[in-house]
């Protein structure tokens, strides 16, 4: 009895741990006391665990933290920061499949004696559950290549995908009403994961931070269940937190890229029309890195808008030097970060931060915008559909409607470029025939370490 | 049963709008680390995956429920270090620079 009463007075503290602990991670400065916070709502909970009378053998349990701690920390400590949203596919899969074996196992230990209201929370746990685990491992396949990061499509894709959730759910609702046929459970699990594998198959690279976001709602949700099916209202507190915190993320994704809220919740996204037919040659401007760099010096205040590209090509320490470089000279630099840049929300901050770069210098999308007319340069580094100025008005372009940073309203445009080949989705960019832009052809590292060594070797002379 | 159905809809529901409410605060600076810190979070999947595998009721729940366990201690380690491993690296500004 006590042992109970001290389970439950932990899981209230660990509960009101976990909302302060996101309470304080708003800002950086108040953030990393968020982790401690968090950290000690969870060993609170699983003492509080430990010590329930159900629990009758420590071995496996031992077995697990150990196993468990072994395969997360090398993840956590080792994953370079560009992987991170790999690791974060991963870490929804674990979780998926932790909260799905949960409930298998639920399943199997009272199958006939279910309720009809466990059993319906069980089949959502477990459904979610499988789903999120292959299609996190599949968002992670893509991620890291070893699946092809295109899209796979072919003709009456969503009418399978949809039909065989439909059969999942069916065989759900009628386990709902006959919990003793557990041969029919399988066939939940076995669909589920199928599901989850398809769901992902379709969508691009490019949509990854709208996926990743999703797929952590989900994984979300299938924890609250499993807090609805154990009865324990802690499980369900902290599903709910990370399932809003996907939820709100998607959206944040969704409405950067101009996708429907429908979109997001049937996860019918990613199926970027190809705009074929070859574009009239049009007339564009090349500089090097020598001039490009006498504008740069000659500026008072430059903003950068970095891309994925910039982190493809590991260019983000030699902007952090371009950035000393600019600011000793006096020249006021900032970074204008669209939400989608990056393969994850927020990636694009993680990675410049990494690079030592201050914060308060990277400016999110709607506060950076006014400042671009008063701008006299903008360096666009390996970013290219969220600089596209068509997205503004031409309703035929794919792109239309999607929020862009304003880069073409600054004094001077700079766009470093492999070559004039279009981007991802395969949109021919306005911004590179203006008569403000300077292309500036090279990989994205090699030319602004030029652009440094220009900048360094002018003072030198100087 | 069906008090206690109401009552985890109830918590369901508060913790929601208590999630939307603070995440809604976070600032898109700190997007990555939100999701890896909720991921930590929700990683208290944990405790039901102890309850589980220490409980003896069954072979089968003994073994999914050591899975569960190995799975969300991964994401309980991992989550909380990477978290504090990105905060870290968020750096004002040096004054005089």
């Amino acid at each position: 009895m006590i042992a109970s009463y001290f389970t439950q007075v932990s899981y209230i503290a660990a509960a009101a741990l976990f909302i302060l602990s996101l309470k304080w991670l708003s800002h950086p400065t108040t953030a990393r006391r968020g982790v401690r916070v968090g950290e000690v709502g969870m060993l609170i909970a699983i003492v509080g665990t430990l010590v329930q009378r159900d629990i009758v053998s420590y071995q496996w349990i031992l077995v697990g933290f150990v196993l468990g701690s072994a395969i997360g920390l090398p993840l956590a400590v080792f994953m370079p920061m560009t992987h991170v949203p790999q690791r974060t596919a991963l870490s929804h899969a674990f979780g998926a499949l932790a909260a799905a074996l949960v409930g298998t196992s639920e399943y199997y230990l009272h199958t006939a004696e279910l309720s009809a209201f466990t059993m319906t929370v069980l089949n959502v746990e477990v459904i979610l559950g499988f789903l999120t685990f292959t299609g996190s491992l599949m968002a992670f396949g893509k991620l890291q290549e070893l699946v092809p990061g295109r899209p796979i499509v072919y003709k009456g894709q969503n009418a399978v995908n949809l039909s065989l959730l439909g059969v999942a759910i069916a065989i759900a609702v009628y386990l709902v009403v006959n919990p003793g046929r557990s041969e029919l459970f399988p066939v939940i699990a076995v669909l589920s994961l199928l599901f989850g594998v398809l769901l992902i198959i379709p969508i691009g690279g490019a949509d990854m931070p709208t996926v990743i976001a999703l797929l952590n709602s989900y994984a979300g949700l299938s924890a609250a269940a499993m807090g609805f099916a154990l009865d324990n209202n802690l499980l369900i507190v902290a599903g709910a937190l990370d399932g809003s915190s996907g939820f709100i993320l998607s959206v944040i994704m969704c409405r950067a890229m101009n996708r429907s809220f429908t979109n997001v919740l049937f996860g019918g996204f990613g199926q970027v029309q190809m705009v074929a037919g070859t574009a009239p040659q049009r007339n564009y401007r090349s500089a090097t890195a020598e001039e490009a760099a006498t504008i740069l010096e000659a500026a008072s205040s430059v903003i950068i808008v970095p891309g994925y590209g910039m982190a493809v090509a590991q260019a983000q320490h030699k902007v952090r030097e371009l950035y000393d470089s600019l600011t000793r000279r006096g020249v006021d630099v900032k970074f204008g970060i669209h939400p989608v840049a990056g393969r994850m929300p927020g990636h694009m901050n993680v990675l410049l931060a990494e690079a030592d770069i201050p914060y308060d210098r990277l400016i999110e999308m709607q506060e950076i915008n006014p400042e671009f007319p008063r701008a006299d340069v903008a360096l666009v580094i390996g970013a290219n559909d969220v600089t596209n100025p068509a997205a503004r008005y031409d309703k035929a372009s794919p792109i239309y409607g999607m929020p862009i940073l304003d880069v073409d309203k600054a004094r001077t445009v700079m766009v470093i470029k492999r070559s004039m080949s279009p981007g991802f989705a395969g949109i021919d960019n306005e911004l590179y025939y203006l008569d403000r832009t300077m292309m500036l052809f090279g990989d994205a590292k090699h030319f602004v370490g030029e652009l440094v060594k220009e900048m360094t070797g002018a003072r030198v002379g100087a | 049963m069906p008090s206690s159905l109401e009552s985890a809809i109830f918590v369901f529901l508060l913790a929601t709008f208590v999630g939307f409410e603070v995440i809604r605060r976070v600032s898109p600076l700190l997007h990555t680390p939100l999701m890896s810190l909720t991921n930590a979070i929700s990683a208290i999947s944990l405790v039901g995956s102890i309850v589980i595998a220490g409980s003896e009721r069954s072979q089968l729940s003994t073994v999914l429920g050591t899975i569960a366990v190995i799975c969300s201690m991964a994401n309980v380690v991992g989550g909380f270090v990477i978290t504090d491993r990105m905060l870290k690296m968020f750096k004002k500004r040096e004054p005089g620079q």
